[in-house]
Parts: structure tokens; sequence; C-alpha cells
């Protein structure tokens, strides 16, 4: 085929696109800000954020101790935030999760009290994950609800669920404390917590899955134009009733893991941790319209929202400007991301 | 009906659709459709709106399948035809809307849904940026630098983001391409490249449906014309044994009576014997 479609005629690539590499930073720096200008933007604006507590209160953040906060506490929303930045990738939401944080720890405590077997407890509690993303999926892909709506109603059905097991009862779990798992999932490292590592790793798994694997491929696509999609033949109903799933047992776990970091279970574990955890995916530059969005983005706005509350304390602001600031970061971060879109989308 | 044989003389039909019908919630959209497209010919597909040319694609396409009839491929029905399926089996469709993710890469667009993969899923990347490079040059016909494998297609042109669905298609080996309207929204200039395009298809010994509202376009590249109207066939005709103001004639006949006044063209006449042009 010689006949070509474009009307433009200068130089030859040079050898180095050739090469199948991506946009390098050093060879041409000018395009690599405008194919990662999301990814700088946050990046820009955490770093800010960041001096800007540290002007405010260097006593507290040039000192390692308040790291050591935030790597046991971010994790507890961040390890969800991740498989939810696919989902809205895909053009999709879940607000279900936080029940299902509960949901999972129902069948925690159950088989651990019938059991006495925590490697069972475990496997139940993401068992119940699995299952509550797909009656998600369910309802979803194959009912057709839209997503916002079917999930704010399994976000009351799973919660209210947990409840009526439970009877309201709350559990202590300071028998698991010598356990090899407790260790394993909020014991600490090196002096790093556990759960901090756990959240690294699913970081990495995501964005592999994302980048690199045909499964995020079709989440892209499915996300921008779900006809192209079908069109082009991908699956996309399966593909759509993984994601939720897969926000099913990452919310499953990061119950094990919020349970066990207070050392005991209460039914209403997860309440608090939707808007934290919506707020990374958003401030990450991940679009609501589907199609675009980072792991990077995500990462960074997990960071972000869960330091402002301590930084605010730090700073010597009292609790009232928590919400206030919380407020203008989110604004302003998504309307960056707005801008970059538009000037470089 | 007369014989509609693949214009190569073998009997067998490349693609061939026997007494199709298909419904939409009441709507008979098909009824009762006899198709066949040769081993390389270009059939141009017209008809007004709503006559039936989205369904008769679509249900080639295994987008939806017919509630009566059959559809063969080389003769051998296949009875659960998927989209899977069918583009295994040579079927490419080239939507103009519908072809690209506007938001990704150009990479990602040439191989949506079929990437090159290393091992259990995992991409390639390096791979198809090469690939999708010499594809640039090559076929695409982007020689500026301002375009990399990297781009996002959302700021290329209606006739860029053609050529990159068709490109996409010829590199998979598809051999039946389907084109719906693609000529809409592109520049006159872009529009004869296009046509040059539809005709390197047959060049390349592969097979085409194309479906267009210009008469002109389909007049200057159908081997064939197969008329659509209220979900029937209304008529076939070579073009090259008519001129193509008789075409539109034909054309508009159709569109008022759903029939036309002179009879179907004897398939052998119409196809491939320049000599027998008036």
């Amino acid at each position: 085929m010689r006949d070509t479609l474009s009307d433009s005629a200068s130089p030859m690539l040079d050898a180095a696109t050739l090469s199948g590499r991506g946009v390098s930073l050093w060879r041409e720096p000018k395009r690599f800000v405008r194919t990662y200008a999301g990814q700088l933007g946050i990046t820009g604006a955490s770093l800010v954020l960041w001096l800007a507590f540290v002007i405010s209160a260097p006593g507290t953040f040039l000192r390692g101790d308040i790291y050591g906060a935030f790597a046991a506490t971010i994790p507890l929303f961040g390890i969800v935030a991740m498989p939810l930045t696919l989902v809205v990738v895909a053009g999709e939401i879940d607000l279900s999760f936080p029940s299902t944080m509960a949901l999972g720890m129902v069948g925690f405590v159950l088989m651990w009290e019938a059991t006495g077997n925590v490697p069972a407890a475990v496997a139940t509690s993401l068992v119940i994950g699995a299952i509550a993303g797909l009656i998600n999926g369910f309802v979803i892909v194959r009912i057709g609800v839209p997503a916002l709506v079917a999930t704010i109603g399994t976000l009351f059905f799973f919660r209210g669920l947990s409840l009526v097991v439970m009877g309201g009862r709350n559990v202590t779990l300071t028998a698991l404390r010598d356990t090899f798992l407790f260790r394993l999932f909020v014991g600490e490292f090196f002096g790093i917590p556990m759960q901090f590592l756990w959240f690294l790793l699913v970081t990495a798994v995501t964005w592999v899955v994302l980048n690199r694997h045909r499964y995020g491929a079709a989440v892209y696509v499915i996300g921008d134009n779900i006809q192209t999609a079908e069109l082009q033949g991908i699956r996309t109903k399966r593909v759509r009733t993984v994601l939720f799933v897969l926000v099913g047992v990452a919310a499953a776990f990061a119950g094990i893991l919020s349970s066990l970091f207070i050392v005991s279970f209460f039914p209403s574990v997860g309440e608090g941790q939707l808007l934290p955890a919506l707020a990374a995916v958003f401030v990450g530059g991940t679009s609501v319209f589907g199609g675009k969005g980072t792991v990077w983005g995500t990462f960074l706005g997990a960071f972000m929202i869960g330091t402002i509350n301590a930084g605010i304390v730090a700073a010597g602001l009292t609790g009232f400007y928590t919400e206030f600031i919380y407020g203008a970061v989110i604004v302003v971060s998504v309307s960056i991301h707005a801008l970059v879109q538009r000037r470089f989308g | 009906m007369p014989d509609d044989r693949a214009d190569d003389g073998s009997a067998v039909p490349r693609l061939e659709l026997r007494g199709v019908s298909k419904q939409f919630a009441g709507v008979q959209a098909l009824s009762d459709i006899d198709f066949r497209l040769g081993r390389n010919e270009i059939v141009g597909l017209i008809g007004d709106n709503g006559a039936g040319k989205s369904t008769l694609i679509k249900l080639v396409c295994g987008y939806h399948s017919p509630d009566e009839g059959e559809i063969l491929f080389d003769g051998a029905p296949v009875p659960d035809l998927t989209v899977e399926k069918a583009r295994r089996l040579g079927v490419a469709a080239v939507y103009q809307e519908r072809a690209l993710a506007d938001q990704q890469q150009l990479w990602r667009n040439i191989f949506i849904g079929q990437e090159i993969e290393s091992r259990f899923g995992f991409l390639d990347v390096r791979k198809m940026r090469q690939e999708t490079h010499k594809l640039m040059l090559e076929s695409m016909g982007f020689t500026s630098t301002a375009v990399t494998p990297e781009s996002v297609v959302k700021n290329f042109s209606g006739g860029e983001k053609q050529g990159i669905a068709i490109t996409r298609a010829l590199y998979f080996d598809a051999d039946i391409l389907i084109l719906d309207e693609p000529a809409v929204g592109l520049s006159i200039k872009e529009t004869d490249k296009l046509l040059r395009f539809i005709q390197s298809i047959k060049e390349a010994g592969k097979a085409a449906i194309l479906i267009d509202h210009n008469i002109f376009h389909v007049y200057e590249v159908a081997d064939r014309v197969v008329v659509l109207d209220r979900g029937r066939i209304a008529g076939r005709f070579g073009p090259k044994n008519r001129s193509v103001i008789e075409m539109t004639e034909i054309m508009r006949e159709i569109a008022e009576t759903g029939k036309a006044s002179i009879p179907d063209d004897p398939h052998e006449e119409a196809v491939e014997n320049e000599e027998v042009r008036p």
C-alpha cells in the first residue's frame, strides 16, 4: 500500500523513535512534558503541598515520626483507591467498598471464632469481598443499573447485612497479636509499617495491570469508547465485572488491615474511607468520564489526602480548618487537571 | 434472483448471506436477504437511511445474529457468529466514529483487542510501538516528527483516523473489509486518497463492502452495487455497464417506488468485463 491519507511531508522520524522506546525526558523534553503533563502536574502539586507543610510546621515535617504515622494510615484507603482507579478509568464507579470492608471482616470474625484458624479467616474475608464485587458486577453489567445507583444501594445493603449478622457486636482481636499473619499484615519491617509495603505492592501490581497487561488495555478502551471496544472484540462485560471483583477483594483486604491495626473489629469499619479513597483517585487526575487515569496520580493523590489532616494540626490550625483546606486542595487539584487537559489533551 | 456468483470464477463466494432476516423490537430491519461477496471484489451497498445497510454489516461482523437465514464463509455456514469469530474469519469493519479510542495513543489504537503479548497476557509495548511506527511510515503516511506512536489520536483529522482504521484492518490480514460511510467529513483531497485506498484493497487481492450515500464514490470503486430499500434488496447493478447519470436515476426511482423499473444486471456482464462496456 503506497497510498496514504496524510498530507504531511516533513522529515522522517529519527531512529530513536523507531527503537520502540517511550518518550524520553532527556532526548525530547518538550514532548515529554506534553505527554506526561497530567502526571507532572500532580507531582508538582503534591510537592507544593508538602513544602507548605514543611514551612508551616518544620519541627514536625522534617522529622521521621509523622511519616511513620502516614505510612500506617494512608494504605487503609489507598489500597482500595488502586483498583478503584481502574473502575473509574473504565467509566464506572464503586461507592460500596466501605461496607465491603465490614462485610469481609464479618466473615473473618465468624470463621476465626468457629475454627481459630487465621489463614482460613483471611481467605473467607477475601472470598466474601469477591462475592460482594460479583454482586455489584451482576447488577451493573448484567441487569444494567448505572454503577452510581447500584453501588449506593449495595453500600447500604452490605453495611446493613454486616450489622444484622453481627447484631451490632464488636469483637476484640487481641488474641491475634502474636500470630504470623498479624505481623505480616500490620507489623513493622525495619521500622516501616507492613501495611505500607502492602500498599506499595498493590500499587505496583495495579500499574503493571493497567499499563502492561491486555486487561488494562481493555479497561482504557472501554472507558474511552465502549462501542469501539465491543466492535474490536473486547469482552466488555467480563472485563467490567472483574473490575468490581477487584475492588471487592481489595476492600476486604483493607478491612482486615484496618481492623488488625486497631486490634478490634467494629461493624462500622470502613465508614469514613469512602471520600478519601475517591478523592485520591480524582485528585490524581483520573477522569470521571473514563478513558484516562494513572496509578502514579492516585498514589500521590492518596498522600495528599492522607497528609492534610495531620498537616493542619501540626501547622497549629484548629481542626475547624481541616475540611476547609481539604476541599481547597481537591478543588485546586482537579482544576489543574482540567487546565492541563485543555492545554495538552 | 440473478446469478450473483463471485467474480473470480469460483462458484464459492468468500462471504454469503442466505435468506437472512432480522427484527428489532418488532421492526423488520432486514427481510430475506441474499447477498454474495467474491474473493476479490468491491461491492457497493447503497440505500436510504433505515434501508438496513448498518444492520446487514453488523450481522456480517457478528455484532448481531440473524433471526432467520444463515451466513456462510467460503461456503460453510457459521451459525453462531461472534465479533471475535468474524474477525478470525477475516472480517474487519472500519467505522468512522467508532473505530478508534480517541484519548488513547496511536499504538494502543492499532492493537485494540489484539495486542502483541509476551506471555500471560502481558504486553510487548516496545514491539507494538515499533510496528506502529513502521505502519505510520509505510501505510499511513505520517512522516511529520510531530506524530509518534505515543500521540493521542483525538486531534487527528478525519482522514488520518480513517487511514489508521484501514491500516489496522489490513495489518491484521483482514480480507473482507467493511467500510461504513468512510468519506463522511473528509475533505475533497482526503476523499480522493480514500478512494485510492479502497482501490488498493482490491489490488491487494482482498474484498470490501463499501457503504456510501454518495453514488459517485461507489461508482468510482465498486465492481457491483447492491441497493437496499426498506430491508429488502431492491436491485443489483454493475456500475461499469451504466453511466453515473443512469445509476442516479435508478437510485431515485428506488427511493421513490421501492423498486427499479429496469431489471437487475446479470452479474457476469457486470463485473470485470470491461470490453462489454458500451
